[in-house]
């Protein structure tokens, strides 16, 4: 069980201090041949929060981080990041505005070492660009310095260093979890899509993972979280969103969802 | 056994060149490439054509090279937004059009008739004395770059202890060999035919010799199969050393155009080792393992693949000049798609996504073609029953060995 005390830092008022939302999206709609998998979906993210969106299986929670991160371009709808409209950026673009996502199945690169996993995600890095390998080595050497130490402190953060050398596609389901997330942050996000966090993670580790979103949510980073473990979802978020059939079904701080007798019917099977 | 090895290792270097590129599109960024022989071609045909026309022969291989990096550039428009399949249909498609372009264009290429008696390098070259010693010692320089990479390679895979047993060997292995080389020189004016049997003989006996002498010295760990035939490579690389060297001091067109080839292999080698540790590297590798990944960190996967179609494709280009100064005849037939695919099962014998792989894969490949040639059979049934071999080398490769000689083990039982 996640103590909510502890892991309730950030003041519910955040979103009145900060009154922008960091990502707010409108009227996304994404069908899969007859499928309305997204429906008119909106969902707003206030800046240095921690968000919930939750939903019974198969109501299109995934495919909208798809959408919003577009991976899979919306039929329709808008999504905004910062205030700057991003539907219409390739989704590396969208991840060099600082707006990053995992995957709800951990994907790793398998044959590529967990440090090197890491030291991939660090954006813009000199040594990406071809013709620098010859044009700038030694501030390409100095950077995989700065990338390693940095990789190091979070991979030792996330309890993964005794495996930096190992082959990712050698880690378990929740090691691969952890990975992602690490992966992630080294991109030095502003904010996180995490796609079912502790799913197939066992309930020690859990509480491991909430406590480094908190950290990381501390540090800045705004977070919206798929998740199906309630307890997580209520002692993490400031606010949720339901999401049933592709359709919002409601939205509000925790407490008010869980008493939402819509929200009962549809999701807790109440 | 001089002319033949030269001939032999430009063979082997050209495909390991023109391997390099398949290796760095499949074995670093996942990219298949069934149409890599267009690129050979278009590289051949440029340079000869352009060099027949007068220009320069550097400039005629740099020109193969751009419009080489053309056609990758068409191909990766056409295909790499879509699904990686589609890349393997239409490579196999260009490539095709290729050759019926140069089958068909008489005007230009000369059609079926082919293209003979265009400029060759070092065809008018007459080197005095230092020049000779002077391209020798370049070539000893690259060979001792190698040969230390090598036994830097050994000590970490073996263990340095192991090894210390393996110097003497490889020592007396040294004098041996040139004793088996002169044991070779004597049968030589008998005819080439029989002189082959003593020396692989010789070789295949040392090899195992060294390999039991290393296995009673550390019987803890045996290695016995590897440090043979690492061994045996040694022995064999030894030779073409020496043939090179012996080439280039009595010097021919064809030890000029080795010495070249090697110095450009190494020089391919040793910067795309650079570039496969650099983070450009890095992301080559991350698109090959899963491009969403690779998306969803902010890489353009797009312009990546693109890049490394056009790396691989120059690189063949380059491999398909070299192709055409050693046949000194260029026509279609020498770039239909058995090319291609003869350059994957160099790469997929050597080990894809290991550099070193296409090297030994290519070696392989060329002292297979050249054994089985003693084979007494007629033309066309001798290239079926290669044909069968190769494709039961590749089965039995796929059961025992299924990431390629040099591919590592436990790559294989990762999930994903
Ligand atoms: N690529 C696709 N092609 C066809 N249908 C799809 C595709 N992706 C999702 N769907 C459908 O869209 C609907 C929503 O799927 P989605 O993965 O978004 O659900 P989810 O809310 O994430 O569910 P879960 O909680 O089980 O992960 C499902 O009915 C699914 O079958
Ligand atoms: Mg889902």
């Amino acid at each position: 069980m996640v103590d909510e005390s502890s892991l309730a830092p950030v003041p519910s008022s955040v979103s009145q201090v900060l009154p922008a939302d960091l990502l707010l999206a409108t009227e996304l709609c994404k069908s899969f041949g007859g499928i309305r998998a997204v429906d008119h979906a909106e969902i707003r993210v206030a800046r240095g929060s921690i968000t919930g969106l939750i939903g019974p299986n198969g109501a299109g929670k995934t495919t909208l981080f798809n959408l919003l991160c577009n991976f899979i371009t919306p039929d329709q709808g808008r999504v905004i990041f910062d205030g700057v409209p991003i539907s219409h950026l390739p989704p590396h673009q969208v991840a060099l505005q600082g707006l990053l996502r995992t995957f709800q199945v951990p994907r790793v690169l398998s044959r590529l070492s967990v440090l090197e996993n890491m030291l991939l995600a660090a954006p813009l890095q000199t040594g990406e660009k071809f013709w620098n390998s010859w044009l700038q080595p030694l501030r390409i050497r100095q950077e995989e310095q700065e990338l390693r130490q940095r990789a190091w402190a979070i991979l030792e953060s996330v309890g993964l260093a005794a495996k930096a050398n190992d082959y990712a596609g050698a880690l378990s389901g929740g090691q691969r979890k952890l990975l992602e997330m690490g992966r992630v942050m080294m991109h030095r996000p502003r904010m996180v899509l995490l796609d079912e966090p502790t799913a197939g993670v066992n309930p020690t580790l859990i509480n491991q993972i909430c406590e480094h979103i908190v950290r990381w949510n501390q540090g800045g980073v705004t977070f919206l979280i798929i998740e199906h473990n309630m307890d997580v979802v209520m002692s993490l978020c400031q606010h949720i969103w339901v999401l049933a059939e592709g359709k919002n079904l409601a939205d509000g701080p925790p407490r008010e969802i869980q008493t939402n007798p819509e929200v009962l019917r549809a999701y807790l099977g109440q | 056994m001089v002319g033949y090895l030269i001939s032999l290792g430009i063979f082997t270097a050209t495909f390991a060149l023109f391997s390099l590129g398949l290796n760095l599109h499949w074995g670093y960024t996942g990219l298949i490439n069934f149409g890599h022989v267009g690129f050979l071609a278009i590289g051949s045909y440029t340079t000869i054509l352009l060099g027949i026309a007068g220009v320069p022969m550097f400039f005629a291989v740099f020109a193969g090279v751009v419009l080489a990096m053309g056609l990758g550039f068409s191909m990766g428009m056409a295909t790499l937004r879509l699904r990686e399949d589609y890349l393997a249909i239409v490579t196999i498609g260009m490539a095709e059009i290729v050759r019926l372009i140069a089958l068909n264009e008489d005007w230009l290429t000369r059609g079926g008739r082919g293209v003979y008696g265009f400029p060759l390098p070092f065809a008018q070259f007459n080197p005095n004395i230092p020049t000779k010693l002077g391209m020798i010692a370049l070539f000893w320089a690259v060979v001792g770059a190698a040969a230390w990479q090598w036994w830097q390679w050994l000590e970490r895979q073996y263990g340095r202890s192991r090894l210390r047993w393996l110097l003497p060997s490889y020592a007396a292995l040294l004098i041996a060999g040139t004793l088996s080389l002169w044991a070779t020189l004597l049968p030589l004016s008998l005819g080439r035919e029989i002189a082959i049997f003593p020396l692989v003989l010789t070789l295949l006996t040392l090899g195992g010799a060294i390999a039991l002498v290393s296995h009673y010295c550390r019987p803890d760990k045996p290695a016995v199969i590897p440090i043979a035939l690492n061994t045996l490579a040694a022995a064999l690389g030894g030779l073409v050393v020496k043939a090179l060297t012996l080439g280039l001091w009595d010097f021919s067109y064809r030890a000029g155009l080795l010495w070249l080839l090697v110095l450009v292999l190494a020089l391919v080698v040793w910067q795309l080792e650079r570039l496969i540790h650099s983070p450009w590297g890095r992301v080559l590798k991350a698109i090959r393992e899963d491009e969403e990944v690779a998306k969803a960190l902010g890489k353009n996967v797009f312009a990546y693949k693109m890049q490394s179609l056009l790396l691989g494709g120059a690189i063949a280009a380059v491999a398909g000049s070299f192709y055409a100064w050693q046949l000194t005849f260029i026509n279609p037939d020498g770039f239909v798609s058995l090319i291609t695919f003869q350059g994957w099962t160099i790469v997929v014998l050597g080990g894809a996504g290991n550099n070193m792989g296409p090297l030994l894969g290519a070696a392989l490949f060329w002292a297979y073609t050249a054994l089985t040639r003693f084979i007494p059979l007629d033309g066309g049934r001798l290239e079926a029953l290669r044909m069968m071999l190769i494709g039961l080398v590749l089965i039995i490769l796929m059961m025992w060995r299924p990431q390629g000689i040099l591919g590592k083990k436990e790559e294989l039982s990762l999930g994903r």
